[in-house]
């Protein structure tokens, strides 16, 4: 208890020393932004699965090409699990002499078990665009809803009716939104929704009809993993489960950039912190010296001072984290605020989980950074007590910083969630580390020739004494010019995020993304669609041939695809891929092995291989693939990797060839294109003139993903928010390091004679060159931080932004002095006689 | 048998490598005192006074010899063994107080009385306080107090775990005559109170003529400056 009791007493008493604030602000920043973070991902990771439960209308279904045996059923209302069903396929829907194929679904009562259908009642399709409400119930018994597209190639109204099948029904309203329409985009016609009861009466199901089966489920995660860990292994033949990982991958790889940021700014505020509370730890151990000496002279064993120090450690530890927590709590719901209405519900309530990461966390990071060093006290001599000059601890062994390091490298990694990011950043703190360290040596012998060198001005007192103060602390300055670049790199990182990063990964989705791709045009339609587009004023358009072919060997040998033991990667090797033949690699591609084909190249059997696909399958660079086109085998030999932005909306493929190579097979082509509002009936005119072509419109899916990347920008920013509060404490840190230090050597300087201005000069020329140390290498660090997000991450190109670098180093070299200087100031003030006793 | 004597330092020496020469500060001094006596060690500064302190105090390891405390060789002990010692039978008054600036008054004076596992640490500060003259300024902290008033609670702090020896070094040291005049009559009063054996460590003859023996230490030898009769040394 004495110990408990004395370490509870001395950490109060401490808490008027600074150097305990700034270590346990920093903690708490650390442990706040860890925290925040976990909890806003945790929510946005529910949210996610909710949301794919949107985009599915349930939160797990379970489809089929026949009918679905009942079990599926029973065992949902077994588990007490919400559930309907659903059937889709495609049909002609005509209205008067006007015909078009739609996508049927056919509803029972209770559809979508998640999300909401919006309809509109208004007359004219071509109006319904700002109106629509909620609908509570499914369209009734002989009555459907269809989309607008559908509405305007038929040319129908609310109230007039159409035929499906053999039964004419009445369009009861203009579906404008269902939150289901998602998946499989390009096998999308327009939507024409109807209730379940009437289908027997269309007649359109018939032996041989192409009809998708769907038993839509939804319930709490553990009752969703429970049913579907029953269900997987029931699954015949042409039956399947859906969850959110098989929802739209575009919104997912935006979620999941967006949380990739969200990490990178937590770990770069995790990091600062850690150095912070580094930099505090070293005069707090320095005030503590005495207090151990006076306890070892009073007979306080070394056991019982470890356990004071221990004790303190976790108190510190247990103070930090607590207040951390609370913080990271109240923050996080100010990122869900941001978010706003990201989702189509609202976030779900965070978990436990990340309140207990983030204790862990503070404690890990405390005993990691701060022990190591505290501990060091435990051999403070006590005849320190009669010579003031023993027991400094101002050097310490590597080995002490080691335990720092583990704990920083596991909280970069667990942060950054991927080990090319992590190692990445740690190898960018060691390289910040080391330049710093070799320029602040480099930089201060440079001033010190200078000054020996120079005469006059560069020789007067105050220029030598601040300039020697560069080489009395070595081990200090090179600490406190890491520390300033640490701040000083979170600042200049977070301008350039702010400024540049975040608007450019918006601007990967600039607002001219085609939001409209018209598949199945053929050949001969191509005149005729680019006509559209000069007509529509559209200038940037894509317009690809897509020739469709089966994968049927490998390397020379018959693709077994039985061999996949995933489901997915089975389903991928069993399709029919879309080759298409392309000069020029698209700009949201970037090659990651191999090389691009030259001009003289076209028309040889290479193949250009999207990453995912290539890792899938087991395909290398180098391996042959022969397609089955139309009954032609084709063989290609991978001659590069890719990796795509599918993110960006644009018309991409899994697999392409040199132009040239597909001439010889039947083609058809796809395009994409901006639609600007407002230019649907020239689209409309489009259809009407070819009625085989298929748009798929993605504008209401683009907004989504463009909500995603403006909400989550204020999100990462508002993360930053931690980084600039640790940058600051890093700044703050390092300054108060050295400052009772300084404080007395600016006594006996005043004490021996030196006038308050060379003192005040003193100080300002070694912050001056402090400064301008830790501005170069925050510049340099920062700027290469930026390259790799900008170029690896985003795959944006960088710009080195000049004025940022300039005002960087203006401000640290004025600032910094000053900042000095205020922290001194006070003392400075004071008569020589009230330095010394205070001192 | 003999009663062990409070200290007993035989050919005690103390070498400290100064660059390229090995200093030596103390040289086969010899010195018993015994239980109450009052000893004050004087010097010119640098001969070695403090150091002195530190061995006997158990603060310091000599190069060579021993030092006994109440019987036992210190010398044979580790770090935490000598602490113990001090912690069961050391007071300690030093020139700059040495108050933990952290903690109040009442607070620095229960450090050695807690350190020690004492139960009633508080009341037994507070009665120090009290005995001292501080009892109104329990809950103040040293940069409240004056020189004065911070020498007084050092003292309060030294006599409350009631040492058998007090170590003193230079306890007026850092004071105005005046102020330094009641501190020493405040220590010998409470010295002659608990029975305290003192060791005091001054170049204030004035201050060290209060005590039983003097011992000047010159050229790392301790010579007698004033005795009395019972007394000796060698």
């Amino acid at each position: 208890m004495i110990a408990l009791s004395l370490a509870w007493r001395q950490l109060r008493s401490h808490w008027a020393s600074g150097a305990v604030r700034v270590l346990l602000l920093a903690l708490v920043l650390a442990v706040a932004a860890t925290t925040a973070v976990g909890f806003f991902t945790d929510r946005i990771q529910s949210a996610l699965v909710r949301q794919g439960g949107l985009l599915l209308g349930g939160d797990l279904v379970v489809s089929a090409d026949h009918a679905l045996p009942q079990k599926y059923e029973l065992e949902a209302r077994r588990l007490k699990l919400q559930s309907t069903s659903t059937l889709a396929f495609p049909s002609m829907i005509a209205q008067g002499k006007l015909s078009q194929l739609a996508e049927i679904k056919a509803v029972n009562a209770g559809f979508p078990l998640r999300g909401q259908l919006t309809i509109s009642t208004q007359a004219d399709a071509n109006q319904v665009a700002s109106a629509g409400s909620t609908a509570n119930t499914i369209p009734a018994p002989g009555t459907v809803w269809m989309e607008p597209r559908l509405a305007n190639l038929l040319a129908v109204k609310v109230g007039d009716s159409v035929e499906v099948g053999e039964r004419k029904m009445q369009v009861a309203a203009i579906l404008q939104r269902e939150p289901s329409r998602g998946g499989d985009m390009f096998s999308i016609a327009p939507r024409l929704l109807m209730n379940a009861v009437d289908v027997p009466s269309t007649q359109l199901i018939q032996f041989g009809s192409r009809v998708k089966y769907q038993l839509l489920i939804a319930s709490d995660a553990k009752a969703i993993q429970d049913y579907a860990a029953w269900a997987k292994p029931q699954l015949a033949r042409g039956e399947r489960v859906e969850d959110v990982r098989s929802a739209r991958p575009e919104m997912k790889s935006a979620l999941e950039k967006a949380q990739q940021f969200l990490g990178l700014s937590a770990m770069v505020g995790v990091i600062l912190a850690m150095v912070a509370m580094f930099l505090a730890s070293l005069p707090y151990v320095q005030t503590s010296l005495d207090t151990y000496a006076l306890m070892r002279c009073f007979g306080a064993s070394k056991r019982l001072i470890v356990r004071i120090l221990m004790y303190q450690t976790l108190l510190l530890a247990l103070l930090g984290s607590v207040v951390g927590c609370l913080l990271g709590f109240a923050a996080q719901a100010g990122l869900a605020a941001l978010a706003g209405r990201l989702f189509l519900e609202a976030l779900p309530s965070p978990g436990w989980m990340p309140a207990l990461s983030g204790m862990a966390a503070g404690f890990a990071t405390m005993l990691a950074v701060v022990w190591p060093h505290l501990l060091r006290l435990r051999d403070v001599p006590a005849l320190r007590i009669l010579r003031r000059d023993l027991g400094d601890l101002h050097t310490a062994g590597w080995l002490s910083f080691l335990p720092a390091v583990i704990v920083m490298a596991g909280m970069v990694f667990w942060h950054a969630g991927d080990f090319k990011i992590g190692s990445v950043t740690l190898l960018a703190f060691f390289a910040l580390l080391l330049m710093a360290g070799a320029l602040t040596y480099a930089g201060s012998k440079l001033l010190q020739k200078m000054s020996k060198a120079g005469h006059g001005a560069w020789n007067n007192g105050a220029w030598s004494l601040g300039l020697a103060g560069l080489k009395r602390r070595p081990g200090m300055t090179i600490a406190q010019v890491i520390g300033f670049s640490f701040g000083l790199m979170a600042l200049i990182l977070l301008a350039l995020v702010r400024g540049d990063l975040l608007s450019s990964w918006q601007a990967s989705l600039p607002p001219d993304a085609p939001n409209r791709f018209i598949i199945n045009i053929q050949p001969a339609q191509i005149v005729g669609v680019k006509v559209f587009y000069t007509q529509a004023g559209i200038s940037k358009t894509e317009v690809f041939p897509m020739v469709r072919g089966r994968l049927v060997a490998l390397n020379n040998r018959p693709l077994d695809t039985k061999k996949y033991q995933d489901e997915g990667v089975r389903r991928l090797a069993e399709r029919e891929f879309n080759l298409s033949q392309i000069a020029q690699m698209q700009t949201d591609n970037q090659l990651l092995a191999g090389r691009w084909w030259r001009t003289d190249e076209y028309g040889k059997p290479m193949l250009s291989l999207e990453q995912g696909v290539a890792k899938s399958l087991g395909i290398k660079l180098g391996d042959r693939l022969t397609y089955d086109i139309a009954g032609t085998r084709l063989t290609l030999t991978v001659t590069s990797l890719r990796k795509v932005e599918w993110d960006t909306m644009r018309v991409n493929f899994f697999a392409v060839t040199p132009p040239g190579v597909l001439d010889a097979f039947p083609a058809s082509f796809i395009s994409s294109f901006h639609l600007p509002l407002g230019h649907e009936d020239k689209l409309n005119q489009l259809i009407r003139r070819f009625p085989n072509l298929t748009v798929i419109d993605v504008a209401a899916l683009m907004e989504q993903v463009r909500g995603i990347m403006n909400k989550m920008s204020h999100a990462v920013e508002y993360v930053f928010g931690f980084s600039l509060l640790a940058g600051i404490a890093v700044l703050y840190a390092a300054l108060v390091a050295t400052r009772d230090e300084r404080v007395r050597e600016a006594t006996l300087l005043r004490v021996l004679g030196a006038k308050r201005r060379q003192v005040v000069a003193a100080v300002l020329t070694e912050f001056f060159c402090i400064g301008l140390l830790a501005a170069i290498v925050a510049t340099v660090a920062a700027s290469a931080l930026a390259y790799y997000i900008s170029v690896r991450v985003l795959n944006i190109p960088y710009q080195f932004n000049y004025s940022l670098a300039l005002l960087a180093l203006l401000g640290a070299s004025l600032l910094v002095p000053l900042a000095a200087w205020f922290g001194v100031r006070g003392f400075l003030n004071q008569t020589p006689r009230q330095l010394l006793q205070s001192i | 048998m003999r009663t062990p004597l409070a200290v007993e330092v035989v050919k005690l020496n103390k070498h400290v490598s100064s660059s390229d020469t090995l200093l030596t500060i103390l040289h086969d001094l010899d010195l018993v005192v015994t239980h109450g006596e009052t000893l004050a060690i004087v010097g010119s500064s640098g001969s070695g006074k403090s150091t002195l302190l530190g061995l006997l105090a158990g603060l310091d390891s000599p190069s060579s010899g021993k030092v006994l405390i109440n019987g036992d060789d210190i010398g044979e002990l580790d770090e935490d063994g000598r602490a113990a010692v001090r912690g069961k039978s050391m007071g300690f008054v030093f020139q700059s107080f040495q108050l933990l600036p952290s903690l109040t008054a009442l607070e620095n004076v229960m450090l050695p009385l807690q350190l020690a596992g004492c139960k009633d640490a508080n009341t037994l500060a507070q009665a120090a306080l009290v005995r001292v003259g501080l009892g109104q300024r329990l809950s103040h902290y040293p940069r409240q107090l004056s020189g004065g008033e911070q020498q007084r609670v050092a003292i309060a702090r030294a006599f409350a775990p009631k040492p058998a020896i007090l170590f003193a070094d230079e306890p007026t040291g850092n004071l105005d005559a005046v102020t330094g005049q009641s501190i020493i009559e405040l220590l010998f009063t409470l010295n002659a109170e608990v029975g305290t054996t003192l060791i005091l460590v001054t170049h204030d003859l004035a201050l060290a003529e209060r005590c039983q023996r003097v011992l000047r230490l010159r050229d790392g030898q301790l010579q007698v400056e004033g005795l009395s009769e019972e007394f000796t040394t060698t």
